[in-house]
């Protein structure tokens, strides 16, 4: 995914002059050809996230269009009040493109992780969030967020599914178990353990790389009694917005993603997908286990 | 007496005294020039808009301490007029101390981005003049601030904005406190600024003294440490404030220091 960034955001730069890119170190190598050929535009501020995200609200009250790039906890969380204030109450915008996800770095450590980095954008009012579940969706979804003028946060990672998913945000159906189902609601790349997972069972499974703004309007169409979120960052980041979107109706929500506490283990990013129960196995016992609550007769 | 320096200490806030409720000396017309120890002398065009935005209320040390500098970017330096507010190629300045409102809403009254009327009741609910400043609810305010340290980031980012469109007339003049170097990010800024030459900012601190700790050898060495050109100048002598304002050599960043003391 961060190979295609490079790529498209490459071309961006080339093809709009309101383009501009704004890193702290992290990718500049890759970005040598571009900035070769936009050194205006194209702009390595060193090791320097606070000033990484000021010069991003500063280039956009001249009018310009910034991307800013950096591994996801020094990109989201490190300057958070100048996402805050440099941008969001400037009144203006950017597209924030980060890689390294929830533990995409495992054996980096704590310091490298970050899976809560959609929370902390979902303070934020009006942001867009784009998740991939593959390299074949970053592309179209840089340009569309580039091509906007609100701002977005687009979450890159080494995990993905077999294959890409076009979606236009609205959740898609990619396993219908018929009216009344259950509800699965997997986000990027999480969807094939989810499949996986639900394999044998009559469970209805709905992918969207784009959790922000949530397609609520589908999750009612598709939803029944039983909903079921997995995502690929902190456990419950979405739940507010299905239990907004669907107060009206009496359901449960099962709500799995990356846990809080900070495991204090290196290893693998499959080790931790594991270790926090999203590969297809653990999703398997969780979502039995919720499923069998349902049946429990009534005391 | 209109105001009592002497008792405010260094408030940081400007407008959160509460209002007297009687034996107030009502808003009146521009006070003469004062006798020690009277409040600092106020340019005279700014001393109505700031008496109707008083209304009464004592203001601290700091505002006085802004109001001179503020004055000559207004009136001397400045390519920008009520009329130009969202020309691509007028000079910027970023208010990065925010709470040095007072005298900023009283210059941009007194120059015509503001009607007078709204220096009434300032920070009330139908105000568009807060505490600190909004740049969506006040005409020539850049950006919005309040939180020390996001200013002169921002006026880096604006420089290279305007440079990257060709837009190389207009200089961004940012406006910092002595304490609100104590933000790091700021040093962020001015280690950028200086390595990449970034010839068209203009850095003002005000120096009040009120860095907790200070800055041994002079706020100016940290800038100058990172290759800016600098000055230190009477911020209350509007000669050399205009002297300095203009002395960047268009090759690398600038910054004056503006030393206001002994209020």
């Amino acid at each position: 995914m961060r190979q295609t960034f490079v790529d498209t955001m490459t071309d961006l730069l080339a093809e709009d002059p309101r383009t501009a890119l704004v890193l702290a170190d992290i990718s500049a190598a890759a970005f040598t050809p571009a900035a070769a050929r936009h050194p205006e535009r194209v702009l390595n501020v060193g090791i320097r996230e606070q000033l990484m995200m000021g010069v991003a609200g500063g280039l956009a009250l001249t009018g310009l269009r910034p991307v800013v790039h950096s591994y996801a906890p020094f990109l989201v969380e490190r300057a958070y009040e100048q996402i805050k204030l440099d941008l969001d109450h400037q009144a203006v915008s950017a597209v924030l493109v980060s890689v390294g996800a929830s533990y995409d770095r495992a054996a980096a450590g704590r310091t490298h992780l970050s899976p809560a980095d959609v929370s902390l954008i979902d303070t934020l009012h009006g942001w867009t969030v784009h998740v991939p579940g593959h390299p074949g969706e970053v592309s179209a979804l840089l340009r569309d967020a580039v091509a906007g003028d609100g701002s977005a946060y687009l979450r890159l990672s080494i995990l993905h599914n077999d294959r890409p998913h076009g979606t236009d945000g609205a959740l898609t159906v990619v396993r219908d178990a018929g009216p009344g189902a259950p509800l699965l609601v997997a986000v990027g790349p999480v969807l094939d353990a989810a499949l996986d997972a639900v394999a044998d069972l009559g469970v209805t499974v709905a992918y969207t790389n784009r959790p922000r703004p949530f397609d609520t309007a589908g999750l009612r169409k598709l939803a029944g009694t039983e909903v079921i979120l997995v995502e690929p960052y902190l456990a419950g980041t979405s739940s507010r917005v299905v239990s907004d979107a669907l107060a009206d109706r009496p359901h449960r929500l099962l709500a799995l993603g990356v846990g809080h506490a900070d495991l204090r283990r290196y290893g693998s990013a499959e080790d931790h997908t594991r270790w926090h129960g999203l590969d297809a196995a653990g999703l398997r016992r969780s979502i039995t286990r919720f499923l069998e609550a349902a049946l429990q007769p009534a005391r | 007496m209109r105001f009592n320096l002497q008792a405010s200490g260094m408030t940081m806030t400007t407008a959160n005294t509460p209002r007297p409720t009687g034996g107030a000396t009502p808003p009146g017309p521009a006070p003469a020039l004062p006798t020690v120890p009277g409040p600092p002398a106020v340019p005279g065009p700014v001393a109505g808009p700031l008496e109707r935005l008083r209304a009464g209320r004592e203001f601290g040390a700091n505002v006085y301490s802004t109001i001179d500098v503020l004055w000559v970017l207004y009136d001397r330096i400045l390519r920008i007029t009520p009329e130009t507010t969202d020309d691509p190629d007028r000079d910027r300045f970023l208010l990065s101390k925010g709470h040095a409102v007072a005298g900023y809403y009283a210059v941009l009254a007194a120059k015509g981005f503001i009607p007078p009327d709204w220096l009434d009741d300032q920070g009330g609910p139908d105000s568009r003049l807060g505490d600190h400043p909004d740049r969506t609810l006040v005409p020539g305010v850049e950006i919005g601030s309040g939180s020390l340290g996001h200013g002169l980031g921002l006026g880096v980012g604006t420089a290279l904005g305007l440079r990257a469109q060709g837009l190389l007339t207009p200089r961004v003049y940012v406006l910092l406190g002595d304490a609100e170097l104590d933000e790091g990010s700021n040093h962020e800024a001015i280690a950028y600024a200086g390595a990449t030459g970034l010839a068209s900012l203009t850095a003002v601190v005000v120096d009040n003294h009120s860095a907790t700790h200070g800055w041994p050898g002079g706020a100016a060495t940290r800038f100058t440490a990172n290759g800016w050109t600098a000055v230190t100048v009477d911020g209350r002598d509007h000669d050399a404030l205009h002297h300095a304002l203009t002395g960047h050599d268009n090759h690398r960043p600038h910054v004056v220091v503006a030393v206001v003391g002994g209020e």
